[in-house]
């Protein structure tokens, strides 16, 4: 993909709080007569501070555009720019550096290393930056903490429930401090009570002003912690809702329920 | 992490462990008794051409190896000891004759004279009796690994070699035949009558040089001497001896190829369960890379898992192996390890478990960090 060399910079008219920008993204999948054009022109961007929600129904297109933002799939056509770094003409390993310094994922399966232990999981977020010893230990124990699972550090993903190891995976996700982060369907596998403590979570974490979190979604519940939602059908965007009021219903509610646990 | 990723993987299908270890240890222990059978059978080759004290070997054209020379003129010694350079020339004899066992039957032996005094070839490794009791009446030495084959029990016993009678004097210890065919040592006068060879022959001329000759120079002078002998060093020797036993009668390429098929065995099933260990964990190592890992990253996983996979196969298999070689110890055919034989089986079991490794890095490779999203 060759871009004109004024589009690989961040546009000028953008607010220094967007961190991720997508503009014209056409993605096609398969090849000859298999082939499949699953994003048509989707432009979008991410500001800091926010927790924006993709909703659309099944094969609209909402994975393969979190590929795309995650880095992990390339744009047909159309530019990517992550923390204000332009993605065009990246090979995998550059791809993956940028991902590195930049992105963190939350999937709907967890996808934790079932051999390693809670800390140990989200060390490895650590060791992939080179981040190793005791300082390492230092970050992952506090990123658990900051999670809720300060006890559960020595404990294996098969002996937690969903919600504790999605809890993990945001921790995970969470140690390297990334620009952006991206979440699959991060309530799909858990019951409500759980799925609603993630989503907690997910918008508290977004409340930090460096950065902006994604979750790809259909659960309505899930529509309250946002403060955006876009909704895609057929590999375009056809709509976005500002929700400034919901979140803050949302966190009202989730400060009265801390001051009621603590009574 | 590398190391704990790759270590907890290996041991979390212990089942598909218990494989890859039996992979590896099958391959190195075929390995080490061939290789340790191919060494062994090189030392017992070269054995008497390395304990005889002499630099030039003077012997019939064309001889092969030691136990099948022909006899030359005895005066070929004189030839040898009137050449400059030449500090003593050493007459030996030796051929294959009849044992007649006393408890009934015969069995193939190598008859080997020497003078004790000459210091040319001399029995070592004893462990009863004195080569200096090789003087008495019918004395032989005999080594203990056959004194079954040979139908006797120990020192003092009697035999029949030829048409006279022979008393074991003495008993040594390791000197063994890669012919299976036992070493009788006895003086050079009753060596030539056991095996009925005139007064005017003998089977070798050990040439030993004065310090500071020059030992080409000595054997060319040596040879225009004994047209009719031929005339090596001790390494041509050697080599001659190595080149006929073990390649021309295609007894070493068995060995090696032996070996080799090893190799290719260990290396083809841990390839095949490092695979499928792989694509086990291949959502994990998708997940990896969706994390920003390098390729390096993921290479170093892979590599450390077969790395351990070797040194832990490698340390079973030399337990298994080092057990064959004790147990054969006392055989005919002994099985040899070396510290340096010891070395090369590590240096091959990580060699072909990283070998092993490419077909799993070929496959994580070929990944799509978007499946972490289709779980």
């Amino acid at each position: 993909m060759t871009m004109p060399a004024q589009a690989m910079t961040m546009p000028a008219t953008q607010t220094s709080n967007v961190v991720l920008e997508a503009r014209d993204i056409v993605k096609e999948l398969g090849h000859g007569a298999g082939k499949v054009r699953a994003l048509k022109g989707v432009s979008l961007s991410l500001n800091a501070g926010e927790l924006t929600l993709l909703m659309g129904p099944s094969g609209s297109g909402k994975t393969t555009l979190l590929s795309i933002l995650g880095c992990i799939l390339t744009p047909t056509q159309g530019s990517l720019f992550v923390a204000g770094q332009p993605t065009a003409g990246l090979n995998p390993e550059q791809l993956a550096v940028l991902r590195r310094k930049h992105v963190g994922f939350i999937f709907q399966s967890y996808n934790l290393f079932p051999t390693l232990t809670a800390e140990e999981n989200v060390r490895v977020a650590l060791d992939v930056r080179h981040q190793r010893g005791s300082e390492a230990i230092v970050r992952a124990q506090r990123a658990l903490q900051q999670v809720g699972l300060r006890h559960k550090l020595k404990s294996y993903p098969a002996n937690m429930s969903g919600g504790e190891q999605q809890r993990v995976a945001v921790a995970r996700a969470l140690v390297g401090a990334p620009a952006v982060m991206l979440a699959d369907e991060p309530t799909a596998a858990l019951d409500s009570e759980n799925g609603l403590a993630v989503m907690q979570l997910l918008s508290e974490i977004a409340r930090d002003k460096s950065r902006a979190v994604l979750a790809v979604t259909h659960d309505p519940r899930t529509v309250p912690f946002a403060n955006r939602v876009l909704r895609i059908e057929d590999g375009l965007i056809v709509g976005e809702e500002r929700r400034t009021e919901g979140v803050e219903t949302v966190h009202e509610l989730a400060r009265n329920r801390k001051r009621k646990a603590n009574a | 992490m590398t190391f704990t990723l790759a270590f907890r993987n290996l041991f979390y299908d212990r089942i598909r462990l218990v494989v890859t270890l039996v992979g590896i240890l099958f391959s190195i222990v075929l390995v080490a008794v061939q290789l340790g059978l191919y060494l062994g059978a090189r030392t017992m080759i070269i054995s008497m051409i390395e304990q005889a004290d002499g630099d030039l070997w003077v012997m019939a054209y064309g001889t092969k190896n030691f136990e099948e020379a022909q006899p030359i003129p005895a005066r070929e010694k004189f030839a040898a000891l009137s050449t400059p350079g030449v500090a003593k020339a050493i007459p030996l004899i030796t051929s294959f004759t009849d044992w007649r066992k006393p408890t009934g039957g015969s069995t193939l032996v190598v008859v080997i004279g020497a003078e004790a005094e000459d210091n040319g070839l001399r029995p070592w490794n004893v462990i009863e009796g004195d080569v200096s009791g090789l003087g008495a009446r019918d004395a032989v030495m005999i080594d203990k690994t056959y004194l079954a084959e040979l139908g006797v029990n120990g020192v003092g016993d009697t035999a029949q070699v030829g048409a006279s009678r022979v008393r074991i004097t003495g008993l040594t210890e390791g000197i063994r035949s890669f012919t299976v065919t036992p070493y009788i040592f006895t003086t050079l006068s009753r060596a030539r009558s056991l095996l009925d060879m005139p007064v005017d022959k003998i089977t070798y001329v050990l040439a030993k040089l004065e310090p500071g000759a020059d030992i080409e120079v000595v054997r060319r002078q040596i040879s225009q001497k004994v047209p009719d002998s031929e005339v090596l060093t001790r390494d041509e020797f050697r080599q001659r001896s190595l080149d006929h036993w073990l390649f021309a009668t295609g007894a070493g390429v068995a060995l090696i190829g032996g070996a080799i098929l090893g190799l290719v065995v260990g290396t083809v099933i841990v390839a095949q369960t490092l695979y499928s260990s792989t694509k086990d964990h291949l959502n994990e190592f998708a997940t990896l890379r969706a994390l920003g890992s390098s390729s390096g990253y993921i290479h170093k996983v892979i590599l450390t898992q077969a790395g351990l996979a070797a040194v832990l196969g490698y340390m079973l298999g030399m337990t298994i192996a080092l057990t064959i070689v004790y147990l054969s110890e006392h055989t005919a055919l002994p099985i040899v390890m070396t510290p340096a034989l010891a070395a090369l089986l590590l240096a091959l079991t990580v060699a072909m478990c990283a070998i092993s490794a490419l077909s799993a890095i070929g496959k994580v490779m070929r990944i799509d960090p978007a499946m972490v999203f289709n779980r």
